[in-house]
């Protein structure tokens, strides 16, 4: 499994990069013309993971969000979306459906979209040094030229 | 971004653009407003122009299905695009009843 293309990608923890995180991610994909449904996957993905870390990882202060996507020779895309906020202190209860710790209206569904719209996620996190989602997803019918 | 109209005890709001984390509170706001206010029948989410929604557009729907049981009135969503119809079957919010 080779690597053949890279993204790295930091910024703040603002709402407003939400959409340009999503946006960035899809735009770099794009070489691999993907259907419009697996980037509607994967940009629904990366804003879920994107707005967890704006919303749970640094909760009353602006840290750093970190992006590293990796594009292989299979066309497995691999999303790592890190922090170095607060952690979770039970990532089995935090990936359950329906499950918030949020006061904002949220609806507790983040993890569960992650888990249904990409082929695998795995979660890492330490309590006080932060978390880390990966994400994998291949795409499937591609013109993608591996040359 | 929304636009609303009142018209036979129905409260439309046609929401437009991209719905996540940054964007619903001002939605939420501006139709809460109105909810209350005007105290419809039945609350329509129109969202034929919205482009793309994570699971903050579901806490939307969620929450203002709650709002507009205060005053009395029903949620409705209309007009839901392919592009989202999946994160929409995943909420399980069709148990609602409120899906048309």
């Amino acid at each position: 499994m080779n690597v053949t293309n890279e993204l790295n990608l930091n910024f703040i923890s603002k709402s407003t990069n939400e959409s340009f995180a999503r946006a960035a991610v899809s735009a770099f994909l794009l070489f691999l013309d993907p259907t419009i449904a697996e980037l509607a996957d994967i940009k629904t993905a990366v804003s879920e993971a994107v707005t967890n870390c704006i919303v749970h990882a640094y909760p009353n202060y602006i840290g750093t969000i970190y992006i590293n996507v990796k594009v292989t020779d299979q066309n497995k895309i691999i999303i790592k979306i890190r922090d170095k906020g607060i952690g979770i202190k039970d990532v089995k209860q935090a990936i359950k459906p329906l499950f918030t710790t949020s006061k904002e209206e949220r609806a507790g569904l983040g993890f569960a979209v992650m888990q249904s719209f990409m082929d695998n996620v795995k979660v890492r996190s330490k309590e006080g040094s932060g978390t880390t989602v990966i994400m994998e997803k291949t795409i499937i019918r591609t013109n993608y030229d591996k040359r | 971004m929304v636009e609303t109209d009142f018209t036979d005890d129905v409260l439309t709001a046609k929401l437009y653009g991209e719905i996540d984390h940054h964007r619903a509170p001002a939605i939420r706001t501006k139709i809460d407003g109105q909810t209350e206010s005007l105290r419809p029948k039945e609350l329509r989410l129109d969202f034929s122009h919205v482009s793309f929604m994570d699971s903050s557009g579901i806490g939307l729907i969620m929450g203002r299905y709650h709002q507009v049981s205060l005053v009395g009135g029903k949620l409705k969503v209309v007009n839901v695009p392919k592009g989202i119809e999946k994160i929409i079957n995943l909420s399980g919010i069709e148990s609602l009843g409120v899906l048309r």
